[in-house]
């Protein structure tokens, strides 16, 4: 594998509360490689849309990057000045919001919000930008582009929104997209249409991207690699086909086993002991501890990471020895 | 578009009659005007001359379907006081009211809204807290108060402005105005900052409050992630969305400037119609009573109308449905 586009290490992203810290990404290691879909799976509250806003610099107060490496195309964002992280957002990592309602400014034309968009980070005419504009209309599929560049917010519906604020994703061809569950919102035709398309545009212009979502379903369809986050930390990750196959840890497991499935109708939903330890106060060692049959005294200290090939888990317990995995 | 410019104009009509009614009786219940007008010793007949001169020996529908037929016309009668005719007594003091509350507006945006951005953008500093703290003075410090203050300080030990009167106007494209002459306009400082001040106060609030309101959303976090500068996401998507509230605000507020130049007029002496109305309702000079409240009543309705088409240029959502 060549050098990644984006490798992420020991990122640590915490909330200083009244009440005490709270360490919402607690040591998070990833990579992203060019035209690859990474995707990033975890339950509310895992850390995985912290951990992408840590990416562009984008955590609110009081919330802070404590610690880590953000290697962008060997460029450290966490030491990159606001002024150089502005220039890069929107231009070379771009972001994709979940409701689509509320990513666009309700009372400025969509074409307002694209041509300012391209002129934040090229020098060009307004009647550049604005061609540049229906261009990446045309290309996520909105109908009549030249037009409905004057149109509101409100004049599209939800699908239509989102793939608006796909183009402005799209319009300096970024090397890496960062979509934060940008389909929940959606009912599920629409999903499929959305995923397909950003499958190709992913696709046709080598870009990265990084998928959070706590549908496992959503990112087996979509995403080459998965890493799945729980209570701050990356608990496993490897391609599809590892960790969905052969989950070694038993989250993971859990949460596969907690997916509805089509062949399973009528049958109670299985479901992981337990809820999500509280933002303050998780326990040491393994987070999933308390929630885990097969914990033991060991698991009071902090699982390394196992690392096979691209296959990796933080357990001490894992489900299937790596030799099991192999055959 | 035209069907709603055309049910307002006939809301307006509505409005104005039922108000004419009121003031009509109002004016009627307040006293007999003949009580002022004739010297104590007038004759009887002296009094049924009078009375039949001003149509007041009619029965009071008569006199209101009377006055409300020639002001139809545009003639709501003479001024008892001046007799001259009481519109054109109020549209010679209107201009110099009109120019107090205007520039007190304009002064409670120019101060207001950049205070208000300031304060909104730095939340729980020193700034914020000194600028919240001097617009709770703003607001409740008696407005006679703070007239009398600002003539103590300003007129009164510093010697720097004068405190009473309008002044030499001059005029400019065609309007009579104190700012055509330095005079006139060191006159108008002092009344302006006057009036102006409660509103200061009130559009500081209002601009932190929605700049606080709207910087957690979605779309300003989307326009950061867009790589938009922090200037342009405060003064274009931010503004933009605050201004709605603040224009609504502003238009009630402006109104209530006209009314509450009565009592700044009254303190710097401003020949202005605040004054005007005072002097009427104690000489119960029923025509000047009724015709300021009908013309205050018609700006009012023309404020509001100029807020409601100024609303659906700023929010597109509201377009579709005028």
């Amino acid at each position: 594998m060549s050098a990644p586009l984006l490798r992420v290490e020991g990122l640590k992203t915490w909330f200083d509360t009244p009440k005490g810290i709270v360490k919402s990404v607690d040591g998070v290691d990833l990579d992203v490689g060019r035209g690859e879909i990474l995707g990033l799976v975890g339950e509310s509250g895992s850390g995985k849309s912290v951990t992408g806003f840590s990416l562009i610099g984008l955590v609110d107060k009081p919330g802070r990057v404590v610690e880590g490496r953000i290697d962008f195309k060997g460029e450290d964002l966490r030491t990159a000045s606001p002024a150089r992280l502005r220039s890069l957002r929107g231009d070379r990592i771009a972001m994709i919001f979940q409701d689509p309602m509320m990513t666009l400014n309700p009372v400025l034309r969509i074409g307002t919000q694209m041509i300012e968009t391209v002129q934040a980070h090229r020098k060009v005419s307004r009647a550049e930008a604005r061609a540049r504009s229906v261009e990446a209309l045309g290309k996520v599929g909105i109908p009549h582009p030249a037009e409905r560049i004057d149109a509101y917010p409100h004049e599209f519906s939800g699908g239509m929104r989102q793939r608006v604020a796909i183009a402005i994703a799209l319009l300096h061809e970024p090397d890496l997209i960062i979509a934060d569950e940008p389909t929940t919102a959606l009912d599920v035709t629409i999903q499929s249409q959305i995923l397909a398309q950003v499958q190709k545009l992913a696709a046709e212009m080598g870009l990265g991207l990084i998928w959070i979502s706590h549908d496992l379903g959503v990112v087996a369809a979509l995403a080459q690699r998965v890493a799945v986050m729980y209570a701050g930390r990356i608990v496993e990750r490897g391609t599809i086909d590892e960790v969905l196959d052969a989950p070694q840890h038993p989250y993971t497991a859990g949460l596969i086993g907690s997916t509805p499935m089509a062949n399973e109708r009528g049958k109670p939903l299985r479901q992981i002991p337990g809820s999500a330890p509280p933002a303050l106060g998780r326990p040491s060692g393994c987070p999933f501890r308390p929630r885990c049959a097969r914990a033991t005294e060991i698991c009071q200290t902090e699982p390394p990471e196992t690392l096979t090939g691209q296959h990796g888990w933080r357990c001490f317990h894992p489900l299937q020895t790596p030799t099991e995995v192999r055959a | 578009m035209t069907v709603f410019i055309f049910r307002r104009l006939i809301q307006a009509v509505i409005v104005l009659l039922a108000t004419s009614v009121i003031v009509f009786l109002g004016v009627f219940a307040i006293g007999d005007p003949l009580e002022i007008l004739l010297p104590g010793d007038a004759t009887a007949a002296e009094r049924a001359q009078v009375a039949a001169s001003l149509n007041l020996d009619a029965p009071l529908p008569m006199q209101y379907l009377t006055f409300l037929g020639s002001a139809l016309t545009g003639d709501f009668g003479n001024s008892f006081v001046f007799n001259r005719p009481a519109l054109s007594v109020i549209f010679e003091r209107l201009p110099a009211t009109l120019e107090l509350t205007t520039t007190a507006l304009v002064l409670s945006l120019v101060i207001g809204l950049p205070l208000g951005l300031w304060a909104g953008t730095k939340p729980q500093t020193l700034v914020d807290e000194s600028v919240m703290t001097g617009s709770i003075l703003g607001f409740s410090l008696p407005n006679f108060w703070q007239g009398m203050m600002l003539v103590m300080i300003f007129s009164v030990w510093l010697g720097w402005l004068p405190s009473t009167g309008r002044g030499e106007t001059g005029t400019i494209l065609g309007i009579r105005t104190s700012f055509a002459t330095w005079d006139g306009f060191t006159h108008l400082i002092l009344p302006a900052t006057n009036l102006a001040l409660a509103q200061i106060a009130l559009v500081i609030r209002m601009t932190r409050t929605g700049v606080q309101e709207t910087m957690p959303l979605d779309f300003v976090k989307f326009a950061r992630a867009r790589g938009l500068s922090e200037g342009r996401i405060l003064f274009v998507h931010v503004f933009k969305t605050i201004l709605i509230p603040i224009v609504t605000v502003i238009g009630v507020e402006f109104g209530s400037l006209i009314a509450f130049a009565v009592v700044t007029e009254t303190i710097f002496a401003w020949p202005g119609v605040g004054k005007l109305i005072i002097d009427s309702i104690n000489a119960l000079d029923r025509p000047v009573v009724v015709a300021y409240i009908l013309v205050i009543v018609a700006m009012f309705i023309a404020i509001n109308f100029l807020v409601d088409l100024l609303y659906s240029l700023l929010d597109p959502r509201i377009r579709g449905r005028a």
